[in-house]
This record gives C-alpha cells, sequence and structure tokens, in this order.
C-alpha cells in the first residue's frame, strides 16, 4: 500500500536571484526509495537540500511553493529547522565523521535530544546494528572516527542520521567517493533502511538508481522532466529528454 | 658545439646560484648559533639553585638572587594569558563563524591584523596612560594588561585561520542532525580546529613571555617579592635589561643565568608547538 510522505507542490527556489528550481511536482512514498537524477547543475542535490531547508545556512536564498511533510508546510516562516532537520536525515556525498569517537559520533544527535546512560548506550549500539558497522567497530568503539576506512565512515554517518530515528533520510551521492565493494555495502544497507525509513538519493550513477530505487524523477535544467516508477522509467521512459539521458547519449 | 657550450654556462650558473643560497643560510645560521651558544656557555657558567630561590641582596653586595622577579613573570604572564586567551579565541570564532558577512567583521578584523603589528612598546605607553597615570603608581595589572592586549590577536588571527580550514561539510552534517549554532561551533568546528587554535596559544604564550619594553611602562620593577598585581612587580626581562646595564658583575652573571632560563622556557614552547603540528599531519 503506497502512502504519500511529503509532496512537493509549484516548488521554486531562488539562489542570488538565478530561478534554480523550476515549478517542481513531485511525491515521495513512505518505506519507498526515491532516486533523483540527471545531468551535473541539474538541480537535484538542490532539491535534495531544500527537504531539511540546508539552503538557510547560507544567505540569498529564497523558496516559492510547498513542501508538505505529513501534510505541514515545512517551508512555512515559523516552521522550526532543528525539529525539521531531526526529522529529515541526510547523508552526505564525502563521509563527514566527527572529530571525535567512533561511539561520540552516533550520540551526537542523542545527546543533543538529552539521551544520556543507558539508554544512550542502547540506541547508539541499535543504531550501528542497523547501519551493519556494528561487528566491524564494537571493540574500537572509543578510537576516533577518523580511523575508519571511507566505506567505514560512512556507514558510521548513516549509523548517525539514523540513530536519532527520522521519517525521511536524505542520501546526497552517498557513493561518489567510495570504492566497489564499499559501494555495494552502502547500496545493501540502503535497501535494508527502506523497511523503516523513507529515502530520497540523489545520484550520478545510472545502475545505481535502477538497482535500489522504487522511483525516479529525472531533472534536467532545473525542471522535472520526468517522474515514474523506476521499472516504467528505465523501460520505457515517456520523454525523449529522459530516454537520451538514459541511453547515455548525455549527461 | 655552441649547444653545449650553453649547457657549461647553465650548470655553472645553477651551481653559482646554489653557493650563494648555501652561504647566505649559513650566514643567518652562523649568528643564530653564535647568540644560542654564547647564552649556553655564559648562562650556565652564572647558573645557581639559589638564581631561583633568594631575593636579590642591597646593590653592591654579591650574592642573592631574582627569586621575586621569577615570581612575578609567572604571575604577570599567566594572568595576561588567561585574560587575553579566552578573548581571543572567542574573537576568532566571532570572525570565522558569526560575524563572516557583517561590515564590523571587516573593520574589526582589519583592526586585529593592524594590532599584531603595532609595536609593543605603544602598547605598553597606551596602558600606562590608562592605567598607570591615573593611579598615579606603576602596577602589575597595567602589565598584565598590556600582555593580554599583545596576545590577544595574535590568538584571534590563528584561531580565525585554524577555524576556515574546517571544511564546510563538516558544520553542514552537524547542522542535518538539528543542532543549533553553537553546539555546531563548539562540538563540532572547533574541537576540529584545536590543535590549531593550542599551536596558536602557544605561539602567543612564547611572544608575550620575552616581552620588555610593554613591561618598562606598567609593572615597572620592584626590589622586593610581592604578590599585590596593584603595585609594582618584578620580573625577569625588565631585571634582565637592567641588570645588563648596572655597574656590578653579579648582576651581569644572573642576568645571563636569567637569559638562559627564559630562552629555554620559549624554545620549549615552540618544541610543543611543532609536536602538536606533527601530530595534526598523521
Amino acid at each position: 500500500m503506497l502512502k504519500e510522505k511529503i509532496e512537493v507542490i509549484n516548488l521554486n527556489f531562488y539562489y542570488n536571484n538565478n530561478h534554480v528550481l523550476k515549478n517542481i511536482n513531485l511525491k515521495i512514498y513512505e518505506k519507498r526509495i526515491t532516486a533523483l537524477i540527471g545531468p551535473s547543475g541539474c538541480g537535484k542535490t538542490t532539491l535534495l537540500r531544500c527537504f531539511n531547508r540546508m539552503h538557510d545556512l547560507y544567505p540569498d536564498n529564497r523558496y516559492e511553493g510547498k513542501i508538505l511533510l505529513d501534510g505541514k508546510n515545512i517551508l512555512d516562516k515559523d516552521a522550526d529547522l532543528m525539529k525539521l532537520r531531526s526529522k529529515v536525515g541526510m547523508v552526505f556525498q564525502k563521509p563527514t565523521p566527527f572529530p571525535m569517537s567512533i561511539f561520540d559520533n552516533v550520540a551526537f544527535g542523542l545527546k543533543l535530544k538529552g539521551i544520556k546512560g543507558n539508554e544512550l548506550r542502547d540506541r547508539v549500539e541499535k543504531a550501528l546494528k542497523d547501519a551493519a558497522l556494528w561487528d566491524e567497530v564494537k571493540d574500537r568503539l572509543d578510537e576516533s572516527a577518523l580511523s575508519l576506512s571511507g566505506g567505514q565512515q560512512q556507514r558510521l554517518c548513516i549509523a548517525r542520521t539514523i540513530a536519532v530515528e527520522p521519517d525521511v533520510i536524505l542520501f546526497d551521492e552517498p557513493t561518489s567517493a567510495l570504492d566497489p565493494i564499499s559501494t555495494a555495502k552502502v547500496e545493501e544497507l540502503i535497501v535494508k533502511l527502506k523497511e523503516n525509513w523513507t529515502i530520497i538519493i540523489v545520484t550520478h550513477n545510472l545502475q545505481q538508481a535502477a538497482r535500489i530505487s522504487d522511483f525516479t524523477g529525472f531533472m534536467y535544467l532545473g525542471e522535472l522532466i520526468e517522474f515514474g516508477s523506476t521499472k516504467d522509467m528505465f523501460i520505457k521512459p515517456r520523454n525523449k529528454l529522459t530516454e537520451d539521458y538514459i541511453t547515455g547519449r548525455f549527461g | 658545439m655552441v649547444k653545449s657550450n650553453i649547457v657549461t654556462l647553465r650548470k655553472a650558473k645553477n651551481s653559482i646560484m646554489l653557493l650563494l643560497c648555501f652561504i647566505s643560510a649559513i650566514y643567518g645560521i652562523f649568528w643564530l648559533f653564535w647568540i644560542l651558544i654564547t647564552l649556553v656557555i655564559k648562562g650556565s657558567e652564572a647558573f645557581s639553585l639559589k638564581l631561583l630561590y633568594l631575593d636579590p641582596t642591597p646593590p653592591g653586595v654579591e650574592g642573592g638572587g631574582l627569586r621575586h622577579a621569577f615570581v612575578g613573570h609567572f604571575i604577570i604572564v599567566s594572568l595576561a594569558t588567561v585574560i587575553g586567551i579566552p578573548i581571543g579565541i572567542m574573537a576568532g570564532i566571532f570572525f570565522s563563524e558569526y560575524g563572516k558577512r557583517s561590515r564590523l567583521f571587516t573593520v574589526l578584523r582589519m583592526i586585529t591584523d593592524i594590532l599584531v603589528s603595532v609595536p609593543t612598546i605603544i602598547v605598553g605607553a597606551t596602558v600606562y596612560a590608562i592605567l598607570v597615570k591615573p593611579l598615579h603608581h606603576f602596577n602589575a595589572l597595567s602589565g598584565i594588561v598590556a600582555l593580554s592586549i599583545i596576545i590577544m590577536p595574535i590568538v584571534a588571527i590563528t584561531t580565525n585561520e585554524m577555524l576556515k580550514l574546517v571544511p564546510n561539510n563538516l558544520r553542514e552534517a552537524a547542522y542535518a542532525l538539528g543542532s543549533y549554532k553553537w553546539e555546531v561551533t563548539l562540538k563540532v568546528t572547533v574541537r576540529a580546529a584545536r590543535n590549531g587554535i593550542l599551536t596558536g596559544v602557544l605561539t602567543g604564550i612564547a611572544r608575550i613571555i620575552g616581552e620588555t619594553a610593554p613591561l618598562l611602562f606598567t609593572s615597572f620593577s620592584n626590589q622586593y617579592l610581592n604578590l599585590n598585581i596593584l603595585k609594582p612587580m618584578a620580573s625577569l626581562t625588565v631585571y634582565i635589561f637592567n641588570y645588563v646595564m648596572g655597574p656590578y658583575e653579579y648582576w651581569h652573571q644572573q642576568a645571563w643565568a636569567s637569559a638562559l632560563i627564559l630562552t629555554l622556557i620559549i624554545l620549549l614552547l615552540f618544541g610543543i608547538t611543532r609536536l602538536i603540528i606533527r601530530e595534526r599531519r598523521k
């Protein structure tokens, strides 16, 4: 049964008076993986960063339209961004471990929420297990997170994100800095996370989108050209541009 | 044939330039080592533990030590550090994390840059006007304030530069977990830059520990051990200055020994700084 988690309605986004996102309409379904694909500069990462309002960290940005999360507009002026970001987590392109121990990295978001003691330890352990990292780090939780390999660091960042139990997880090209083996592990993990979380992933890698996503949106020059189930889009795209991109004629 | 001549010529030029650089380097290093070696020889000859635990004898009476100057120096430098460093670090944080887009930032950052290169004797003279003149006598507090004014911009600028090196995606990752700005700054950004900031702090301390000019106008000197910062206080650098110019041989000896100890402390601080930098590179 498909349930809508997020609905984007007539979203326009301006950066320094550049019209970067043009009239985007889109639905994100609960506990499904939605992939955003398109050539560099098409606006897919910009769209992703609207969902947790990351753009608000920088000046001269303007949103128009609505993004409904569980029916509530997150673009409202009085929306609590800190609350929003603990509901919509994000994993970045490059692994971003904090300069502290493995344990403290995962505990970071939990401590902000005031969780302590045994509960903290249990939730860190659960998050590391969910991120398929527990067995590799359980004996070295006090070591610096910077001592982990790139792939492990990325799974640590995923653990850190799911530890605070968000509803939605945003992935911004999470495997583009990883080797093939680490990439396979992270992909496997993302598919597993779908059981509990709604996932939006931006990727440059078309095979990745085809392998792991349920829905795909193809973007070009700030517009959402086509959106539909991944199967349909990769087998019989409706739009000529989508077909050209998927078959590798440009990009 | 012509070609091989050119090659020979270029080779010769190359050797001459290398030789010139080498000689220049040797020239610089020679004087530095000459000073250091003289200091070590003369200083260690004159050194005696009495220097550390005896107060000075009346002028002309041999013996005694500089306990009061060691204590005074320690008090002045450590209080200046305690005042200057938190302000410097917080100013650096403001420059890098909060003020970046305001006009206030541009102005303050420029003033800080200027402050670093202001001759320290001017800092001393300024503090003299503010804290010595109105109190009608020299006092250690004014020396503390002068040194803290000298250390502050050094720490502020290093902190600013070190925080700028922290990749922005680290900040974004902390925000993405729902942190407020001060949580991001304190728990992630400053933490990521802590070795660099510490390096700035140590460099700053090494810098003020050897200052004489700003203390001449402010804390001045004192023949006796004094722990009251509202009164004149002896410091090593001022004592070295006075003793070197004094008429007695034993004064010169004590000045050598004190200069050696001060130099060793500064070298130690720089050594720790190098260790920290190497640690960070790993």
